[in-house]
Formats: C-alpha cells, structure tokens, sequence
C-alpha cells in the first residue's frame, strides 16, 4: 500500500499528459478528416437543373406532324459549361399538349425519323416503329419513346429535362 | 505474455517499429527544455496541413490558366466544404510563414544554433526558403488579377539578378509574359519539386537535431535530463492544437481573396504582395534608378548569407537566453525595421478600385444583369420583401417562395398585384407597395428574372450596385447610354468605362459635362456624396 502511495502523484501526472495527448490528437483528426470527407463524397451544390431551353414558336406546328427541332442546351461539367446541340422530335398532339421526344430509338438508340407515308416513327436499325404519340407498333423497341418536360409560354416551347415515359411529371 | 503483447512482439521483431517508436519518444532532453521549444513541431504540424489540403485541392483544380480560376471558383462556391478547404491552406501558408519566422527567433535567442548545430540552423534557413518559395509560386495559382500582377513583378525582379536574371527568367518560363508556360512553371514547382525537397530537408533537420540532441542551457550539465515523452509532447500537442484551432477559425471566418480573372490588359491594377513580402516590396521603394538592384537583389541576397553565417560569427560559450543582450538588440532590430517597413507598405497602400472588392468567390451573376433589374434588388432590399417572402432557400415563410412563382406571371400582373394585392391574389395579406408605376416596373423586372436558379447569386449583389443601378434607373440614364446591352446608343455604351476613364473624371464629368466633354448632349447632374460613390462604383464594376 505505502508503494502504490508513493507512486501515485508520478502517475497521475503522467495519466493526465496521456489523456490530454490522445485527446487533443483525436479532435484535430477530427477537425481534419470531416471536412476532408465532406469535401470529397458529398455531392457539389450544383446549379439546379431547371434551364428551360427555348425550342422555338408552337404556333407554326401543324396538328399531328412531327417536326424535327435542333436546340442549345447547356451542359455542367465539374467547372466547365459547354453548350451542346440537341434534337427533339416536337409533335402538337392537340390545341393544349405539345409533346417533345427524345431522338434516340429506346431499343439501340439509334436515330430515328418521320415517316411521311405511313405517319409513324420509323428506326432505320431494326425497323422499330412508333405511333405519333411515342408508343411501341412494332419491332424491338422495348418501350415507348423518351419524353422531355415540355410547358409554353407566350406561344414559345420550352424544353426541360428528358426522361423515360412514367417518370414523367405531369 | 498476453495475445496483445504477443502480436506486439511479433510486429517489432519484423519492422523494429516498436522499437524506433519508443527510442524516438523516450530520448532524452534537457533538464532546461519547455514551452519555448514547441515551435518546431507546429511548424512540421503545419506543413503536414498544408500537403493534406493542398492534395484534396488539387483533385478539383484544373491546372491550367483559365481553367485554374474556374475550377478554384468552382471549389469556392459549389464543392461542399470546398471553401473551407481553401480556407485552411490559404491561411495555413500564412501561418506557416509565422510559425516558422517563431521558430527560428527562438533558436536565434537561445543561441542554440552554436557549435556542433551549425548544419542543422543551415537546413532551418533553406526550410525558411522553401516555405517563402511555396508562397511566391502558390501566389499565382488562383490566376486571378492579383495573383497575376503580383507574379509579374515577381519575375520582374527575378530579372534583375546580375549575370543569373536572363537564365533564371527563362527557366520561370517568363521572357516575354507571365502566360501559360510560367504558370505550368510554377505549378510544377508547387507541388512536384518543393514538397519532396521539404520532405527530406526536414528528415535531414529532425535527424540533426537527433543527432547533437536538442540543445541544454548553461546549468543542464549538472540537472538530470527528462524524457521526451510525455512532457514535452504533450506541451507540443496543446501548442499544436492552439495553432490549429486559430487556423481553423480563420479559414471559417476571414474571406479568402477571389477577385477577377486574370486580365493581362488590364494596366490599371496595382499589384500587391502577400503580406509577409511586403516589407521586400517596400525595401524595394527605397532605392531608385541605377540603385534599384540594391532593393530586388543585393540586400536579399546579403540578408539569406548574414542568416546563413549567424553560427558562423556568433561562436562564443553557450550562455543564458537573460545573458544574451546582443542577439536580443539584433533580434528587436529586425523586427522593429520589418514592422517600420510593413507598416509603412501597408499606409502606402492606395484604396483598391471597386472591382477589387467585389468578393469573386461569391457567385456574381448580378453583374449581368440589366440597370433596371439591379435597380429592382434595390427596391426589394428597399420594401423589405423578404420579411414574408423566401427567395429559393430557407424557411418557408408567410408568403410564397418567390423564386419559383413569379415565373408564370408578367410584369402588368405585378404591379396590379403589388398596388392591390388582395385584387389579384384574393385573401392576399400582403400589404400594398407604396411605389410609384416606374418604381414597381422596376421591382417586377427584377422578379421576373429570379429564378430558383439565380436566387441565391442574384442576392448578393453588393449595396453600392443595387443603390447605384437605383440612381442609374431614377435618372434615366439608360435613355442615352447602354449597359449589358440594355438601353440606347445615343451617348457611350458604359461597359468598360473604368477602361477608359478615372473615377475622378467620370465624377467631374457628371456634375458639368461639357467642360471635360464638349459639345455633349448630357446633362449636368447634382448628386449627393454618397449617391455619386454608389453610382461611379456601379459603373466601374460593369464587366467589360
């Protein structure tokens, strides 16, 4: 008992060095590596995806007749903003819904085009075809043609995101 | 023997890791040693920061010039925690460059540099080299404005150097322009070549100061010597920690400079150096003409040979830190001439231009925007609108989020709305503006604007901008002159006007200006002070 006495005030002072050493190390390890984490595996704050592109005046489409339309669009890349060209198949379905289609057949994705004579979507692949509003005749294609968001204003179309038919928001 | 202390045993008999631990832990130190021999170890602490930072920093920085400045913005405003992690090696470098300068003086005081620890103060002098050589080619990797000129002048004075200028302008990748070839220079140096350098001076100056053990103090012969462990770690780990918290709150709290890109016609900015070179860039205004080498090249030159020389010169017997009344006159010498001449860098400073404040590692999308849609930030700072209303983020509020309503409406709808409120939105409580019909067309051009998109960029326009566009507005200038392409050719479009005139012309030019312009349609305006420093600073920030 007298030993353990002896020796205590030697070992207190060194557990109290120990404690303080091991604690301090871990807060700014801490410190270090949750922000370092956060940096790395969170995803940026992107700039919102709501660009609304312009794709030209819906007053000059003519009821049931797809036309092809070529638009900008801006694409974000980390840092870097290219504008890149893309197509949309616009179809004026009546005087109150204007649908636009991605240009891309849902079998291979291949590009597609209007037929004239037969009033569908004809994919030159493997003779996929659509009907005017976007759904599967016949051939491979395993569903109906990708939509992108449509709204108007002022007579204008404007084109947002493109998505697979059902995920579509009304 | 227990499973732990066995796989112990196991470890240490094939790496001896164990044992190099506890050999380096439980060396022994002077009775003497304490609280003023922390400094080493924060300064190694620090670089370790600084190469951890810096790595995570550069898996988003695109290296090259342009690209370098988008990618840093990118960081800086859309990377989650990217600001912090600038933050930290921004002020880290600072620190380091104090923690280091500390270091050395304490070396310096105690005389510890004195026979056998020479080499090991030598390595000190080129570790101080090395951490001022990360400053200066660091300086120029945000590739902004004032990363660029301060690099020109830079390679400038490298120029200078008798016989060495002409090559060493030429390894910097610098004879004609500071461009592309310099930055790629720099950057390599930055972070390829510096680093292992650091690396192995550093292993080289912790193996000498192992080597000759740390130095006693008169007295030590006849005390006892301490071990290592705990004591002095653990006063290292508080001294440590002390520094990396003052770092940490700096790199949450003090804005990090962003300012424009990088602009190698712009002739009107003055460039500046980071603080700890300024007493240089003073020294340098001493001397002129023929002199001027005296400032770039020949004191610089004699300061790094007289630090290099100080074991060489002072080789007297150890003696107390008290008893050391020379090396304290020396040391107070250079800090009072260090401080004299930084102070005096510092109050010589002329007020940066406008453009210099904007703070570009915020989003500055309101510095497209048209007279009129600015001057509506000002009006709807004015009406408080945001007591009621969310603008993108936040708490939902009493009225709608205007960011992503306004965009169904027109401009007519508004300001019936906003004479009326409860007429176009029944069961509005929306108090009625109190606005004249040219002010609430204001207003509504600005919320047509907003999206969700831009709300957040659109906000932090700055006071001076929304006041001076308001003015702008108010005064009609848009009828003769064009900003952003809104408005009339009849008089000069005002993109680029800080290119070519001077504040104090465009200031003189509004109160009477036929007499600097004559035959000039323009009417003479009467401002009040503040209103003509919000509406020459608005102009003088407008992109070019």
């Amino acid at each position: 008992m007298e030993q353990v006495a002896e020796a205590a005030p030697q070992t207190t002072r060194r557990r109290f060095y120990l404690t303080f050493i091991y604690g301090l190390w871990g807060v700014i390890s801490a410190a270090l590596a949750a922000p370092a984490l956060i940096y790395l595996f969170l995803p940026p704050r992107v700039r919102r995806e709501s660009d609304w592109v312009e794709a030209g005046d819906i007053t000059r489409l003519q009821p049931k007749t797809p036309v092809e339309v070529v638009f900008r669009k801006n694409r974000v890349d980390g840092w870097k903003v290219s504008s890149e060209k893309q197509t949309a198949w616009v179809v004026k379905l009546s005087d109150q819904q204007v649908v636009a289609f991605g240009p891309q057949c849902t079998h291979l994705g291949c590009a597609y085009h209007w037929e004239e004579r037969s009033s569908d979507f004809l994919c030159p692949c493997h003779s996929s075809v659509f009907s005017v509003d976007g759904k599967v005749v016949s051939g491979p294609a395993p569903r109906p043609l990708d939509r992108y968001d449509t709204k108007i204003e002022n007579g204008k179309l404007l084109l947002g995101a493109l998505r697979e038919p059902g995920s579509q928001k009304s | 023997m227990t499973w732990k202390e066995r796989m112990h045993g196991w470890l240490d008999h094939r790496t001896g890791i164990e044992t190099g631990v506890r050999n380096f832990l439980y060396e022994q130190i002077p009775a003497s040693s304490g609280w003023h021999q922390v400094f080493g170890s924060v300064a190694l602490f620090l670089f370790l920061v600084q190469a951890f930072t810096g790595a995570l920093l550069a898996f988003n920085y695109a290296p090259t010039p342009g690209d370098a400045y988008n990618s840093l913005r990118y960081i800086m405003t859309e990377v989650t925690g990217g600001r912090l992690m600038r933050g930290l090696h921004h002020w880290g470098a600072s620190m380091m460059v104090v923690v280091v300068v500390l270091h050395m003086t304490q070396v310096f005081l105690y005389g510890s540099y004195k026979k056998p620890r020479e080499a090991t103060w030598i390595a000190g002098v080129l570790l101080l080299l090395l951490t001022l050589a990360y400053g200066l080619t660091g300086y120029l990797l945000p590739w902004d404005n004032r990363a660029y000129w301060g690099t020109v002048v830079t390679t400038q004075i490298a120029a200078q150097a008798p016989v060495v200028g002409p090559y060493l302008l030429r390894l910097l990748g610098s004879q004609g322009d500071v461009g592309v070839v310099t930055f790629a220079r720099f950057y390599g140096l930055h972070v390829l070549l510096l680093p292992p350098a650091t690396g192995l001076l550093i292993v080289l100056h912790v193996y000498l100061v192992r080597k000759h053990g740390v130095a006693p103090a008169p007295g030590d012969e006849v005390r006892p010597r301490k071990k290592f462990f705990p004591e002095q770690v653990f006063r290292d780990t508080v001294a440590i920690f002390i520094a990396f918290a003052v770092l940490f709150v700096m790199a949450v709290v003090v804005r990090v400079p962003l300012e424009q890109l990088a602009d190698p016609t712009d002739t009107t900015y003055i460039p500046r150096p980071e603080w700890y070179f300024l007493f240089l860039f003073q020294t340098l205004k001493l001397f002129t003409g023929p002199l001027e080498m005296v400032g770039t090249v020949v004191l610089p030159t004699l300061a790094i040979l007289a630090l290099v020389l100080v074991p060489f010169v002072d080789r007297g017997q150890m003696r107390k830190v008290t008893e050391r009344a020379f090396a304290g006159a020396v040391l107070c010498l250079a800090a009072i001439g260090w401080a004299g001449l930084t102070v005096a860098a510092v109050v010589t400073t002329p007020k940066p231009a406008v453009a210099e404040q904007i703070d570009f590692s915020q989003p500055t999308d309101w510095l497209q925007l048209s007279p009129i849609e600015l001057a509506g930030i000002g009006y709807f700072r004015q009406e408080n609108c945001v007591s009621c209303h969310t603008v993108g983020d936040g708490k939902p509020k009493i009225g709608p989020d205007l960011a992503s309503t306004t965009i169904h409406k027109t401009a007519a709808w508004m300001i019936q709305h906003f004479k009326r409120p409860a007429a176009m939105v029944p069961g509005s409580a929306m108090p009625p503006i109190q606005l004249s019909d040219a002010q609430l067309n204001t207003l509504a051009a600005f919320l047509l604007k907003l999206n969700a998109r831009n709300a957040v960029a659109l906000q932090s326009a700055p006071e001076f901008a929304a006041e001076g566009a308001l003015l702008y507005q108010k005064s009609q200038c848009g009828s003769c002159h064009m900003v952003n392409g809104v408005g009339v050719k009849l008089g000069p479009p005002l993109n680029g006007l800080r290119r070519r005139r001077t504040e104090q012309w465009v200031e003189q030019h509004f109160q009477n200006p036929q007499a600097l312009s004559p035959g000039s349609i323009m009417p003479p305006y009467k401002f009040t002070p503040s209103e003509m420093k919000n509406i020459v600073a608005y102009l003088f920030v407008l992109p070019d």
